[in-house]
């Protein structure tokens, strides 16, 4: 399922220019990522995927489908939606929670939960946690609830609004590792927010850098962004500028190298560079 | 205390009128205050005028409401229906102040998720917004139910049947026993009651952090 934007702009009642003018190709199938600081409108632009938000004008089409042509609460059903601080239901138990939309779509509660136990494999959430309320799990944990939410009603297209935003940064790497080897196997359409460049290089297969007011600095894959970033704009969003990501790698002495940043931070170690081997053919 | 056991009857009898007061009246103005909190929290300009004005409605002195209200509902002095009015009213004036509150303070994060999912506004107001405001609703439950508890009293002073009886009994006749069981036994319902709502809480709120598990 392909989304596309034609257009869109939104300005808030109060006069906010969020978005002005945008025009992006989601591709099915594949992962995008909207990059950019705060208040630029990544959540106004996501939430027009299901009409949480209308644009004042312009469109957004779903292979082809104008959405606002579609009626709202049956949109949202087929659209997996994963957020911040994951807005879990407290007063449901974990497993409840994972299984709203197929109980919202009419699902018995047998079958409901039969694919909740299904997803808490699948993202890597313990049985037992089932009964819990989402206060009795860690941070961590609640995301993953709220992702096997998001998948719950196998849903074509999925819309991660800084899914992992409020988690520690190894869990945070967890989570991405997680996603990404769900996304192997599910080939979702994803729509990810996020303001973290790696991050967004670890998952983007397509990265879309936004500044203010949804204009699009720079579109690409995080090969393209990384070696060429198209202006001063998106070089120093990935910190290109503080040399952080020109490494220079030096010769160790038990063999391979010690890589570091520009600024001679030690990044990590390569085992055995490839023209290394030849010189010591 | 003896004076208690030996009036048991009597006061078995007042006991459950002062209920049959209390509770239609803490039951209708809880169903009456949380749609019209809704609407006031729907209606943000309204929202102040909903919630000071039945606010002001605390401030009408009870026994001249007592007395007034049958004119306009053309009842009895003496018709329990009258009493029950009133008593509504007054808990009207604490609940929707704090069913608007209740309501208003459900987590902006859950409402934006569960419209997300695709909850219906109406199936999100009771799935969602109606059990979250649960416990700070129960909150507001407890004050209407404890200050019905002794307001019935009053309605005594008309003649009206309840606990306030043995208070007035007791001044007509100068019976300090029969004065001081009125006061006790009406703080003991008050209290028994509130024990009760807070089990209830427990019971239908498990998941909240006073609740059980
Ligand atoms: N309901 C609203 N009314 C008025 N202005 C709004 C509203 N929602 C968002 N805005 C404004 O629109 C702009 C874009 O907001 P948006 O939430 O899309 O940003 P964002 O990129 O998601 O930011 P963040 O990374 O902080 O979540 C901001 O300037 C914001 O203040
Ligand atoms: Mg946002």
């Amino acid at each position: 399922m392909a989304i596309d934007f034609r257009n869109v702009t939104k300005t808030y009642p109060d006069g906010t220019a969020a978005v002005e003018n945008f025009t992006l190709h989601v591709p099915s199938h594949t992962c995008t990522v909207l990059l950019g600081s705060s208040g630029c409108g990544k959540s106004t632009l996501l939430r027009m995927v299901n009409r949480m938000i209308d644009p004042s004008s312009g469109a957004v089409l779903i292979d082809d489908n104008d959405v606002a042509t579609t009626e709202p609460v049956a949109l949202r059903r087929r659209i997996g939606y994963v957020m911040q601080d994951s807005g879990l239901l407290p007063h449901r138990r974990v497993i409840d929670n994972i299984a709203t939309v197929p109980r919202l779509t009419g699902a018995s509660k047998a079958d409901a939960h039969r694919r909740a136990q299904e997803l808490m494999e699948i993202v890597g959430l313990d049985a037992a946690l089932a009964r819990r309320y989402p206060k009795q799990l860690s941070g961590g944990q609640q995301q993953r609830v709220g992702v096997a939410r998001g998948l719950a009603a196998d849903p074509n297209i999925l819309l991660m609004d800084e899914p992992f935003g409020a988690v520690d940064p190894l869990v945070r790497v967890e989570l991405q590792r997680e996603l990404q080897r769900i996304q192997t196997d599910l080939r979702k359409t994803i729509i990810f927010v996020t303001h973290d460049i790696d991050e967004a290089l670890t998952l983007g297969d397509q990265i879309v850098v936004l500044k203010k007011g949804g204009e699009v600095a720079q579109i690409g894959t995080p090969e393209n962004i990384v070696e060429a970033p198209a202006n001063d704009f998106v070089a120093q969003f990935l910190g290109l500028d503080s040399a952080r990501r020109s490494l220079k790698a030096a010769p160790r002495e038990g063999g391979g190298w010690l890589v570091s940043d520009g600024r001679g931070r030690p990044l990590g170690v390569v085992d055995s560079a490839p023209d290394q081997q030849h010189a010591t053919d | 205390m003896e004076w208690i056991l030996n009036n048991l009857p009597r006061i078995t009898d007042l006991t459950v009128a002062h209920l049959l007061l209390a509770l239609p009246a803490v039951a209708a103005a809880f169903l009456i205050a949380v749609p019209v909190a809704w609407a006031a929290n729907r209606v943000r300009p309204l929202r102040e005028v909903l919630v000071s004005g039945t606010g002001l409605l605390y401030a009408i002195p009870s026994l001249p409401l007592f007395i007034v209200l049958p004119i306009i509902l053309g009842t009895g002095v003496r018709d329990t229906f009258n009493v029950i009015v009133a008593l509504t009213i007054f808990g009207l004036a604490l609940m929707v102040r704090s069913a608007a509150d209740a309501l208003d303070s459900v987590d902006s994060g859950v409402r934006l998720a569960s419209t997300a999912m695709g909850y219906s506004p109406a199936k999100r107001f009771f799935s969602v917004e109606l059990p979250l405001a649960g416990p700070a609703l129960l909150a507001g439950l407890r004050v209407v139910s404890v200050s019905t508890i002794s307001l019935v009293s009053v309605s005594a002073v008309l003649g009206v049947q309840s606990l306030g009886s043995l208070f007035t009994d007791g001044f007509e006749r100068g019976i300090v026993p029969s004065i001081a069981a009125g006061i006790l036994l009406t703080a003991v319902l008050a209290l028994l009651l509130d024990l009760l709502l807070i089990a209830a809480g427990r019971v239908l709120m498990p998941w909240s952090p006073g609740g059980g598990r």
